[in-house]
């Protein structure tokens, strides 16, 4: 009697894994990968960048997940994260230290995140957070086309986005339409984070680079536009260029990526 | 008339703590503040492991270098040393200087060990350190580091000289290279070494 129920407790148990197992499967977008050229000018590859192929989650990781993350690390409860890895904002929008509230949806992005939240959430999860490059490969593409990113059609509804009142509660996630290689919300939602945020030496004011920059950074160049029309490229790396680690905003969220 | 009592209690409390076969926490907790928060992984030239709080227990000057550039990075050691020429032989005994790598693919102990022996650096004072490649963004991120790896193998990089305490709060730092001693960051240094 006792055997069966358990037999039957575990067949359950290992129902319930294998379709969360489905649905974590389910969130991973395989990307080819390809040579690409940064909107950025990088001296050292202008040819482009090789980018091998990378999995990324089709959707920036939600409140509910973080909350799970959280529960399971107590270590980065905001009233336990030591505040060298995260700053005192680090998740403020939370009713209460793992509790999400009416402020915090479950499917809406998790925002107020530092880089090293971020990236120990990703650890858990045996990923890790996409590169730069990775990133804006995987940005530079709408609905049908991998690369859209000279088409002025597309570029202006990124810029609208970025121009909208940031007063408005965020949207839940994955309401946007899916991109060429059925990612969504790489624009349009939130910010994020990638690895190598401090890899993106770059003055906030792109006229302020020069001299100055040049011995700041160590005997090499700040990086520069090398396609000035993208605007929503430059906004992006501004900003993470301005962030510390510990740092967090309203408006800054991630997702996580893995190398097959 | 307090303190011979509060030595008896210490000592007391040490020798229940360092009973063999017990796991009392003996160390205080980190303060919040604290860059040995950070969790990660590091060799040493002597290729032996070692987690980035164990550098706890004394004040230190860290700085990240890679062993193969050729301009800038002799500098920095150059500016780590000029603050070591500075000091008494007295305040050596009490600081560890401590250069992590932002190249460990190809910062092996081995290259470490070279930059020890070319620059002459005394392995009682000095800590050359090779990270596991995927806590490196986040160790160079806690010391303020930013730093892009080029395609030749070269590093576009800040450079941050920081004064750690015992605990590993960040006390001091500076960014000049070259030209001598930063002056402020000795003046540091010797505060924080004062007995």
């Amino acid at each position: 009697m006792i055997t069966r129920r358990l037999l039957m407790l575990f067949g359950m148990l290992s129902l319930t894994c294998a379709v969360a197992a489905a649905d974590k499967a389910g969130n991973w977008v395989s990307l080819p990968g390809d040579v690409f050229r940064s909107a950025l000018e990088l001296p050292d590859v202008p040819d482009g960048n090789n980018i091998p192929p990378f999995e990324l989650e089709r959707t920036p990781v939600t409140n509910g997940e973080f909350l799970e993350f959280v529960r399971a690390h107590p270590r980065w409860r905001r009233d336990r994260v030591p505040a060298v890895l995260a700053e005192s904002r680090y998740l403020s929008h939370w009713t209460g230290p793992a509790a999400l509230g009416l402020t915090a949806l479950p499917e809406q992005p998790v925002t107020w995140v530092s880089w090293f939240a971020a990236e120990a959430y990703c650890r858990a999860k045996n990923a890790r957070l996409p590169t730069w490059n990775e990133w804006e490969y995987a940005a530079a593409a709408d609905a049908v086309r991998r690369d859209a990113r000279s088409d002025p059609a597309w570029r202006e509804t990124i810029l609208a986005w970025y121009s909208r009142p940031s007063t408005q509660p965020l949207p839940a996630v994955g309401a946007d339409q899916a991109n060429a290689y059925g990612l969504r919300d790489l624009h349009g939602l939130v910010w994020e984070w990638v690895e190598d945020y401090s890899a993106l030496l770059v003055s906030a004011d792109n006229r302020e680079q020069g001299a100055a920059d040049s011995l700041k950074y160590c005997g090499a160049a700040a990086l520069s536009m090398s396609d000035r029309d993208n605007y929503a490229v430059l906004m992006r790396v501004a900003m993470l260029s301005s962030l510390e680690g510990a740092g967090a905003t309203a408006n800054l969220g991630f997702r996580c990526a893995r190398s097959p | 008339m307090m303190r011979p009592a509060c030595i008896a209690a210490c000592l007391a409390i040490a020798a229940v703590c360092a009973q063999p076969g017990t796991t009392y926490a003996v160390e205080a907790a980190l303060p919040d503040d604290s860059v040995y928060q950070l969790d990660a992984m590091l060799v040493d030239q002597f290729a032996r492991p070692l987690r980035f709080r164990d550098l706890r227990g004394k004040p230190r000057l860290v700085t990240m270098i890679y062993t193969q550039c050729k301009y800038v990075c002799p500098m920095i050691v150059d500016s780590v040393q000029a603050v070591e020429r500075g000091l008494t032989p007295a305040e050596r005994l009490r600081i560890g200087f401590v250069l992590i790598s932002m190249d460990p693919k190809r910062d092996t102990p081995a290259a470490l060990q070279a930059v020890m022996t070319t620059r002459r650096l005394n392995p009682a004072a000095w800590t050359l350190l090779r990270p596991e490649e995927t806590g490196l963004r986040g160790i160079a991120g806690i010391l303020g580091v930013r730093y892009r790896a080029l395609a030749d193998g070269e590093f576009n990089h800040t450079t941050e000289l920081v004064l750690l305490d015992a605990d590993g709060r960040i006390l001091a730092r500076s960014a000049q290279i070259g030209g001598g001693v930063d002056r402020g960051l000795l003046a540091a240094v010797r505060a924080v070494l004062a007995p």
